[in-house]
């Protein structure tokens, strides 16, 4: 079986680059919404392959579940979908030029970084689930995190309903 | 065999898209899917770490965090998104210039 992860991986990726690709160029903002779903899919993949499979399963919830959802519903009531061409906007070509430039640069630094660093590497332990590690260290390590994480969440929600009110 | 090189190429070319979405995109939602695309790549570097540094867990914890943030940012971002859309009749971000009427 061993052979089918470099062809799993490879899918993915293609899968993750060619779909954020599409949410970078595409003329068409709905289009741009739907090609996320496949990047989203692709990194929940690419959880699976390194064995978080917790991770995998929140990634599908929230990310394609909830904040998907929530784009898509904020691009239709924000454009209009009944015309033909959805004006989405770019800016100018000596703009894009620039940003093109910029990009490039941290790119190739970032591919160099990490074709010339050599990490330290852990032979990693076979585990069937990171599910209960994870519950355990949640509740014990990271407990003032996890009880903030809870009130942000409930600021985020009240700020969001009071701020989108219509008035 | 796939190491944590392969992984971390493909992070920093979603990174690099993402961040090209924050430049050049006018759209607000636009802009706000360019950092779900970065927020993303960052969280496949805290895996590939959490997994070749010996399955440790602190990294999915971490992973965990941005996640419920992102879930937090992306609904506090959006409802900004509605107002400004009910004042200006458009979410251009480079033609909203006023902050007061």
């Amino acid at each position: 079986m061993d052979y089918l992860i470099p062809i799993i991986f490879y899918g993915f990726a293609a899968m993750i680059l060619i779909s954020a690709a599409v949410v970078v160029f595409s003329k068409k903002i709905i289009y741009a919404a739907f090609a996320l779903l496949f990047t989203f899919f692709g990194v929940a993949g690419f959880y699976v392959l390194l064995n978080a499979d917790f991770l995998a399963i929140t990634q599908i919830m929230i990310y394609i579940g909830g904040i998907l959802v929530l784009i898509i519903f904020g691009v239709m009531l924000t454009t209009k979908i009944t015309g033909v061409d959805i004006k989405e906007g770019v800016t100018s070509k000596i703009q894009k030029g620039f940003a093109l430039l910029a990009i490039t640069i941290i790119g190739i630094t970032l591919l160099i970084l990490y074709s010339n660093v050599k990490w330290v590497t852990k032979e990693f332990p076979e585990i069937k689930s990171t599910i209960i590690p994870i519950g355990n260290v949640l509740l014990t390590d990271y407990i003032l995190a996890f009880e903030v994480a809870s009130v942000l969440l409930l600021i985020a929600i009240v700020g969001a309903a009071l701020i989108a009110r219509r008035k | 065999m796939i190491g944590l090189n392969e992984y971390l190429v493909v992070s920093a070319l979603l990174f690099c898209l993402g961040l090209y979405a924050i430049i050049t995109r006018k759209n607000a939602i636009l802009v706000l899917m360019g950092l779900e695309l970065v927020l993303n790549s960052a969280n496949i570097n805290f895996i590939a770490f959490s997994k070749f540094g010996g399955l440790n867990i602190h990294g999915q914890v971490a992973a965990i965090f941005v996640i419920i943030l992102a879930a937090a940012e992306a609904a506090v971002a959006l409802a900004i998104i509605l107002n400004i859309y009910q004042n200006f009749k458009h979410v251009n971000v480079d033609e909203i210039d006023k902050m007061r009427d």
